[in-house]
């Protein structure tokens, strides 16, 4: 019943992209603990599917499966929960320890300032309509290409191009009022 | 194209999503109205601060095993010759930690051995050997998360940045109004030296420049080509410089020869 070759294959193709599977699963969950979950269940789907993948873009069909696994979750379970703007559950992650920050030098007298600037950033990321924070989660953070995310959310590549572009206006939007104190 | 039309334009302007001809006409159009330069502007610093301060999240270590919990992986080791190099084109020696685990130590040896049979058959060349370990290095860069441990586009933050952590100073230019954008800088291992990584990046593909020091006369521009990806190194003012990408061959040789012209001076 089990297949090593296949096993093997997938744990060579798709295993590396756990990490970019997590990501995306935390930005839609906006809750680590659920993104644990659906990652999980993604990628066992995933195996199952594993022998119609014929691609070279593992991550991309990997990410293709978490996004599909996630809104079929939330059609069901979670609609509601995801309609308020701002979710405390996802407010309550401890940017410190979970994540890797991209810091763009260690100047220790930025710091302070720079994570309160985090913070209202990712809120407002959090904030954002799924259907902007998804392009904006994989644009910016998975650094995919149009074409990856416009077959990932299956939209034409100019509708990845206007979310992107309303996306980024609505994100300004949310933060303009905190960056008037500066 | 109508002022309307650049608008909508902008964000693939910004993320070099536009073909050339479309480029060069938001280029023009730019320079002659101040609303897209704002919007412009706007798009871009956004774009920015969502990439440098927003967190990322790495899947917790158990989350992996779990999942591999229900997918064993179960290499039947009386059968080695069953692995082959064409199935694993891009997987030798580059696996990220995570699969490494779960791999399994009879797999890791069988993967060693198989692969230093493979080079002992080709009996390789120096060249080939660090061609073969600087595309290792590169797609682990990418694989593991870790392209940049000082990432900035600014050479004056990453070159004093390699100070004390090397016993050279790397040569680092910006070479973004070339098209190859400066993303920043890591420590990384090479052929047997401690060596400068610089990240460079031509549109959608990162570059990865080593640089250590030579001892040997300079050389020319070589490349290599090796599991899809493209190397071209030389050897200038007693540095060794390599340069590993998956952008197209012809990128890759103007780049290092851009780079070979401004460090001569
Ligand atoms: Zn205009």
């Amino acid at each position: 019943m089990t297949d090593p070759i296949k096993n093997r294959r997938f744990h060579m193709l798709v295993m590396p992209h756990l990490n970019s599977a997590f990501n995306l699963a935390c930005w839609l969950t906006r809750s680590r603990h659920d993104a644990e979950d659906l990652v999980q269940e993604a990628s066992l789907r995933a195996f199952r599917f594993f022998d119609g993948f014929h691609g070279d873009d593992a991550r991309a069909w990997l990410l293709t499966i978490v996004r599909n696994t996630f809104y079929t979750w939330y059609q069901e379970n979670h609609a509601q929960q995801q309609n308020t703007l701002f979710d405390e559950e996802f407010h309550s992650l401890d940017t410190t320890d979970a994540v890797d920050m991209h810091y763009r030098d260690n100047n220790p007298e930025k710091l302070l300032l720079r994570k309160d600037s985090e913070r209202q950033l990712q809120q407002g990321l959090a904030a954002l309509p799924l259907e902007f924070r998804e392009v904006m989660v994989m644009r910016e953070l998975e650094d995919l290409s149009y074409k990856q995310i416009a077959g990932i959310v299956d939209i034409p590549i100019g509708t990845v191009m206007s979310r992107l572009g309303r996306g980024r206006k609505l994100l300004a939007k949310i933060l303009a009022p905190a960056n008037q104190g500066e | 194209m109508e002022h309307s039309e650049i608008m909508e334009l902008l964000p693939a302007y910004v993320d070099q999503e536009l073909g050339i001809a479309e480029t060069l006409t938001v280029q023009s159009h730019l320079d002659s109205c101040p609303e897209c330069r704002r919007e412009y502007a706007e798009q871009s610093a956004l774009s920015k601060c969502v990439r440098t301060e927003t967190a990322y999240f790495k899947a917790p270590p158990d989350l992996a095993a779990r999942i591999a919990a229900h997918i064993p992986d179960t290499l039947p080791q009386d059968k080695p010759r069953r692995i082959s190099l064409p199935s694993f084109p891009a997987s030798w020696g580059l696996s990220s930690n995570l699969s490494w685990l779960q791999v399994g130590t009879a797999m890791a040896t069988l993967l060693v051995a198989v692969w230093s049979a493979g080079l002992y058959l080709n009996l390789p060349t120096a060249d080939d050997r660090i061609t073969e370990e600087a595309i290792s290095n590169h797609v682990r860069s990418l694989q593991a998360d870790h392209l940049t441990d000082v990432a900035s586009t600014d050479q004056h933050t990453v070159k004093p940045w390699f100070n004390g952590k090397l016993n050279f100073a790397p040569t680092v230019i910006d070479l973004a109004p070339q098209g190859f954008v400066l993303e920043g800088g890591r420590l990384d291992y090479l052929d047997g030296h401690p060596v400068a990584a610089l990240i460079y990046r031509r549109q959608k593909h990162p570059i990865n420049l080593y640089i250590w020091p030579a001892n040997g006369k300079d050389a020319g521009p070589k490349a290599e080509s090796s599991r899809g990806y493209h190397v071209v190194h030389w050897t200038a003012d007693e540095m060794h410089y390599w340069a590993v990408s998956d952008v197209e061959e012809s990128e890759l040789l103007k780049f290092s020869g851009i780079l070979r012209l401004a460090t001569h001076q």
